[in-house]
């Protein structure tokens, strides 16, 4: 378990086909607690993925800088992209034991908890897309990482695989404990899941402010409460109708 | 299944015809110039019991086969350097231009000239006259590789020959096929040039040799005897190999 500290001064992104240089991120600070479930939402375009994409190491082009733990070991990180991005020519077991070190154990306790021991052996192409994405959590938790980045994993699944795959990720998450930075445009999904919630502004993204969920984890699956607390976050803070 | 028949029957039926013109034609034309199949089988059959035509077909083979795996090796190398490094490709895409477009011909001489008729300079001249077009083909496959799987194979650590083996060359394995085919029929013309401007055995020679006696026969049942040997490498190397590397596909 590790914590994150985010320090971004600014980071200015360049379009390829204009000389005009665009500030993305300015001046963000977000504290991550060991083992803390932390989801950011925020407007689209407003540098969400540039800042899951810096914490990586994908990306090292910006002003400030991101502490992740406190030992001198570079800390391990698993990554689950907006697509699955699985390598089509490699099967679902050849995918997971090319980026993980995971021992075959392993690989099929996760297998078996995301159901997909009966196409292991299958080609991503033969797979739906709710099966790729869980294929991709496998692939980031497999490492047991000490921080695990998501971006928006669950767009474009039929509800209920969402709901399926989402308390499949709670599951792994509760027993390996790892601190996770989860973007979503779903403020439910968001509730779902978090400890805590953080809203950015549009760009230049910054922090617009921090909720913590109140709601007791046994308690998340009643729809009612999640409904309960939407409308609280609404009431209280009205301008985030406006960054979702 | 019966689509299968048919296309057999279609294929066989597509030969029969072929022949049928040439006997024909050959029949109507009544001279040496377009000997008839049968009298060109006799000669093929001839040539392989002499063992001129497998002497002379298995050099030209190891030439061709000699100069094919250096000019891949080296084209893909440089084409995939070209591909991702903006700058070098900036600095030699004119020399790739140039040597482009310098014909064969130029090549196999000057190498004869500056290195004398020799194997290696043989070897060199087909090398050099191959290598600027798999570059270019590389170079395009290159481009063309997919940023999310670099990035992910950057983000889990893949390390250099694993992101190469797992992410890059099946990316490039069309393209790498395609300057193998292109390459493999531009080659064997182009070793057949070399071998009859300075070599003493080869299919070139040969073919040299049959021109100066007007021995259309021979040269016609070499011809045949070569293009079934690239015929097989197709049905036996290439086309399996394609078959394997994309199963994966839908």
């Amino acid at each position: 378990m590790t914590d994150v500290n985010i320090n971004i001064e600014h980071k200015n992104f360049n379009p390829t086909t204009t000389s005009v240089t665009k500030k993305v991120i300015a001046n963000l600070d977000i504290a991550l607690k060991s083992g803390e479930f932390v989801c950011l939402a925020g407007p689209s375009g407003c540098g969400k993925t540039t800042l899951l994409n810096i914490l990586s190491g994908l990306d090292k082009n910006f002003q400030g800088s991101i502490k992740l733990g406190q030992s001198n070991t570079q800390p391990s990180i698993g990554y689950v992209f907006q697509n699955p991005r699985l390598l089509p020519w490699r099967t679902v077991r050849e995918n997971l034991e090319l980026a993980t070190s995971a021992s075959p154990e392993i690989l099929d306790s996760l297998l078996a908890a995301m159901n997909l021991t009966d196409v292991q052996q299958t080609y991503p192409a033969h797979l739906s897309l709710g099966m790729s994405r869980r294929v991709s959590i496998i692939r980031a938790f497999a490492n047991d990482p000490d921080v695990l980045l998501l971006d928006e994993p669950f767009v474009s699944l039929d509800p209920p695989t969402a709901r399926q795959v989402r308390q499949l990720l709670i599951k792994l998450w509760s027993e390996q404990s790892h601190t996770v930075l989860f973007v979503t445009h779903d403020l439910r999904e968001a509730i779902t899941l978090a400890d805590r919630l953080i809203f950015l502004s549009s760009s230049p993204m910054s922090v617009v402010t921090e909720i913590p969920v109140s709601i007791p984890r046994e308690d998340r699956q009643i729809e009612a409460q999640i409904e309960l607390f939407r409308s609280k976050i609404f009431s209280d803070y009205p301008e985030i109708t406006t960054l979702l | 299944m019966e689509k299968q028949l048919r296309s057999q029957i279609l294929t066989s039926l597509s030969i029969l015809i072929f022949f049928s013109l040439w006997q024909g034609l050959a029949s109507f034309i009544d001279s040496n110039t377009l000997p008839p199949p049968l009298t060109v089988a006799k000669v093929l059959w001839q040539e392989i019991l002499t063992g001129q035509l497998p002497y002379h077909l298995g050099i030209t083979l190891l030439r061709l086969v000699v100069s094919f795996s250096v000019a891949m090796l080296l084209g893909c190398a440089i084409g995939i350097a070209l591909g991702q490094h903006k700058q070098l490709n900036a600095f030699f895409d004119h020399w790739l231009v140039i040597f482009l477009n310098i014909p064969a011909l130029v090549t196999i001489i000057l190498c004869y000239v500056w290195f004398g008729l020799i194997e290696v300079a043989a070897i060199l001249a087909v090398v050099i006259n191959k290598v600027p077009n798999v570059v270019v083909t590389i170079r395009e496959g290159t481009r063309a590789l997919n940023q999310d799987l670099l990035e992910m194979a950057k983000c889990y650590r893949f390390g250099k020959w694993k992101t190469f083996s797992h992410v890059i060359w099946p990316q490039l394995h069309p393209f790498v096929m395609a300057a193998a085919r292109s390459g493999l029929a531009l080659i064997w013309k182009i070793i057949l040039v070399v071998e009859l401007l300075g070599r003493s055995n080869g299919m070139g020679y040969q073919l040299h040799l049959f021109f100066q006696l007007f021995d259309v026969a021979s040269i016609l049942a070499y011809t045949i005897a070569f293009v079934s040997i690239i015929q097989l490498i197709e049905w036996l190397i290439l086309k399996p190999l394609d078959q394997r590397a994309l199963r994966w596909r839908r």
